[in-house]
């Protein structure tokens, strides 16, 4: 199928609940874009932009036509993916002993409106982690993806220099480009999307109409505020462990965890088996989990990360490193979110580039 | 038939030691055998020599009141028995019982010291293995102090 | 089987090991398990408390055998569990020891304190296997002679063409064996450094100066296993908990190689 251009974006948000699917999107909250299920493209955030910096996030007034002139938020598609609470069975005292019941995952068709690029590739990251659990791949395999390609990157972005970049290139079932004028460059990626847009009243793309969005993503690219150092970052991260930097960032950190949770790859959780109160029925629950939380690893009874240089080392490591050992890729997409949402602002490009700048680990004294 | 030469050579404790500084030892030195449960020596007994363990082992012990005969540690073959005989008061700071057959080679204390003094070198290459055994012995030490195997809090 | 749901299995037999730990053999109520290799564990779950990793210490006839050291509210609970009573089980999980070794190596075990339980599979693999190494020695330390685990068993062993050396931290007036750290069994091997595979199990201090030990003898480092652990909460490689550097050990270990795991235990924190 062509790229066509919508004119009317609700269109779009018909053909998708003809489609049977609960549509979650972003849509203002408070002093903030979240994500969260929406009606129709009036609740999509028009006429706001974000203004990002190490720990600042900002709302400011926008082009009244445009509703993605905003950047990366609080959440991220790991909410719906990998929701922060889920019961995963349960068991309830019997005669002989007790019985166990699977918690059955509840069935959600839905279609994931607006997915940034480099939360596009973080899906993607998070299904290789966890793409092999049962529940995990029933419900992705359920949900429909619009993605929205950036024509303007945020104060906080690095996607290029994390391997990514402002264009989809890959997952998406519908992608659309946001012009100017407020009407819609549109695409499918496979034959789900491809069917979707079919029933959307649209005007084939004229050769203009594909050249020009692609070139506002183009230079979008040119305009990233950050970058990574250019090195391999799991040698770095494995040949720097006793760097003094790593000091130096635990003063300023809370080991308040926001970063984890704001991040749209981390996947950590805690699993509580609890009983109610007559000690009958027990439920097995699974929640996020932080790295920053001081008894997340331990050993013999003790905690194995005591200090907040062990704590933070491990996680920028895992992240831009060891995640290479275990999943094959790097864990950042370069959204920025950590950086925005650091209450001390930390920036992990700052970091990493100290890093870089330092010797590596010699031989122990 | 061994003499107490080829024996000291042998030894491990003694490995790489020139021929030479060997000869000189043997001369202080005579085969020391003790049937299973003989009491080598006593805490606080006078150190007069060191062993060379060739066989068998030795536990080391020391009278703890209301305990008993509490064994620190076991001796095995291949290394040496004693360290008191090098320094004054020169007096044995745990007890040694031979916990089967051993044969040793026991070296006179008051004849190596005079060796010692007489040639720094071959005091020097004694100091370093016993310096050596006294480590590993401090280093194992320091690891049952862990406590490893106690159950956590 | 990738499941955070518990099979059910019930307690056939109780066995007191020590003061603090007790053997479990189990039997399943519904479909069983795979068969747990020697090395690998178990999600064990105490019914509304809580689930914790347990090695398998061996099988009995109608399942697996755990040794459980009674140390929080999961391991206590599971550590009272009577013959007839229901516990849940996940697993098999994890990368067990690389049995069988090489025809005709030389095989030692290195056990401290509860980290025979987890070789005890090992000594029991060799019995069967026995033609298949040249020496065989299990080498246990404890910390007191009440505390080494299956000292019933230990006649079998030797009678099995094993050599079984075991020892003390602190000795007990009537205790005749050895004393001090199990490295110092060591002097006794009369193995060939190159063709020997090793086995170590224990507290992470202990297996770094075994391995080190061994090393020292020249045993090559890729020939000597370590079984490590961390926490655990799902047992498949998802929650993140049981991390070691590159490694998720309850993905990547708990069997992991001296030459790979070694770097990394000396890293503080890590």
């Amino acid at each position: 199928m062509a790229p066509v251009v919508l004119s009317r974006l609700n269109d779009l948000f018909t053909a998708l609940r003809q489609d049977g699917r609960t549509i979650i999107g972003p849509t203002v909250r408070g002093h903030a874009i979240v994500l969260t299920e929406i009606g129709g493209a009036a609740d999509l955030p028009y006429g706001r932009r974000t203004e990002v910096e190490a720990g600042i996030y900002r709302l400011r007034p926008g082009d009244e036509r445009l509703a993605f002139t905003h950047t990366s938020g609080p959440q991220s598609w790991k909410q719906v993916l990998h929701p922060p609470r889920q019961q995963l069975c349960s068991a309830d005292r019997s005669a002989d002993g007790f019985t166990v019941t699977d918690e059955p995952e509840p069935s959600r068709r839905l279609a994931l409106f607006g997915v940034r690029p480099c939360d596009l590739r973080a899906i993607a990251v998070l299904g290789h982690v966890l793409g092999d659990g049962e529940r995990y791949a029933a419900r992705r395999a359920e949900m429909l993806i619009v993605a929205v390609n950036c024509t303007e990157p945020g104060g906080a972005c690095f996607c290029v220099s994390a391997g990514g970049g402002p264009g989809a290139d890959t997952g998406y079932d519908i992608v659309l480009t946001e012009r100017p004028d407020g009407t819609y460059l549109a695409d499918s990626g496979t034959a789900g999307g491809e069917a979707v847009l079919a029933r959307v009243p649209a005007t084939p793309a004229s050769a203009d109409d594909i050249g020009s969005a692609q070139r506002a993503v183009e230079s979008a690219a040119t305009r990233m505020g950050r970058t990574l150092p250019e090195a391999d970052l799991r040698t770095l991260l494995a040949g720097h462990r006793a760097d003094p930097q790593w000091d130096d960032v635990a003063s300023r950190c809370l080991t308040c965890g926001n970063c984890t949770m704001v991040c749209p790859t981390c996947f950590c959780t805690s699993v509580t088996d609890t009983t109610d109160l007559t000690g009958e029925h027990a439920e097995r629950w699974e929640s996020w989990e932080s790295c920053f939380d001081l008894e997340f690893t331990s050993l013999h009874g003790g905690p194995v990360r005591e200090s907040n240089a062990g704590r933070y080392r491990h996680w920028l490591t895992h992240k831009f490193g060891t995640w290479h050992d275990q999943f094959g890729e790097s864990g950042c997409v370069g959204c920025g979110r950590c950086i925005a949402w650091c209450p001390v602002g930390i920036d992990v490009t700052a970091e990493l580039h100290a890093l870089n700048a330092h010797p590596p680990d010699g031989d122990l004294p | 038939m061994m003499t107490t030469y080829d024996i000291l050579v042998a030894h491990p404790f003694l490995a790489g030691l020139p021929p030479g500084h060997v000869e000189r030892l043997s001369r202080w030195a005579r085969p020391a055998p003790f049937r299973a449960g003989t009491r080598i020596f006593e805490e606080n007994g006078r150190a007069k020599r060191f062993w060379l363990i060739r066989e068998g082992c030795v536990h080391l012990d020391i009278r703890v009141p209301g305990r008993g005969d509490a064994v620190i540690e076991t001796i095995g073959p291949g290394t040496v028995l004693g360290w008191s005989w090098m320094f004054p008061p020169y007096r044995w700071h745990f007890g040694a019982v031979a916990v089967d057959q051993v044969l040793s080679i026991a070296v006179d204390g008051a004849g190596v010291r005079a060796l010692c003094d007489a040639d720094p070198d071959l005091g020097y290459e004694l100091t370093k293995r016993f310096m050596a055994v006294v480590v590993e012995r401090m280093q194992a030490t320091r690891i049952r102090l862990l406590d490893l195997y106690k159950a956590p809090a | 089987m990738s499941t955070m749901t518990a099979a059910r299995y019930r307690v056939s037999d109780r066995r007191r090991e020590t003061g603090d730990t007790v053997t479990l053999a189990i039997e399943p109520v519904d479909e069983p398990l795979p068969v747990f290799r020697p090395g690998q564990f178990a999600m064990l779950y105490a019914f509304g408390v809580g689930e914790v990793p347990i090695s398998v210490s061996g099988y009995g006839e109608d399942g697996p055998l755990h040794t459980i050291r009674a140390v929080g509210a999961t391991s206590g609970a599971l550590c009272r569990a009577e013959p007839g009573a229901m516990l849940g089980v996940r697993g098999p999980f994890g990368r067990g020891w690389e049995l069988p070794g090489p025809a005709g190596a030389d095989l030692v075990v290195v056990a401290g304190g509860l980290g025979l339980a987890p070789l005890r599979p090992v000594v029991r693999h060799a019995m069967a296997d026995r033609d298949r190494y040249r020496r065989v020695a299990v080498l246990i330390g404890a910390r007191t002679p009440d505390d080494l685990l299956y000292p019933g068993e230990y006649q079998d062993w030797r009678a099995a063409g094993l050599d079984v050396y075991t020892t003390v931290d602190r000795a007990t007036a009537e205790w005749g064996g050895h004393v001090g750290v199990v490295t110092e069994l060591y002097g006794r091997l009369e193995h060939r450094p190159a063709d020997t595979v090793a086995c170590v199990c224990g507290p992470e201090i202990m297996m770094r100066f075994a391995a080190r030990g061994l090393v020292g003898l020249g045993v090559p480092a890729g020939q000597v296993w370590l079984s490590l652990e961390r926490n655990m909460h799902c047992g498949l490689g998802h929650c993140g908990h049981c991390q070691l550097g590159p490694l998720l050990l309850c993905r990547d270990g708990p069997v992991v190689g001296y030459d790979e795991a070694g770097p990394l235990l000396t890293v503080k924190e890590l």
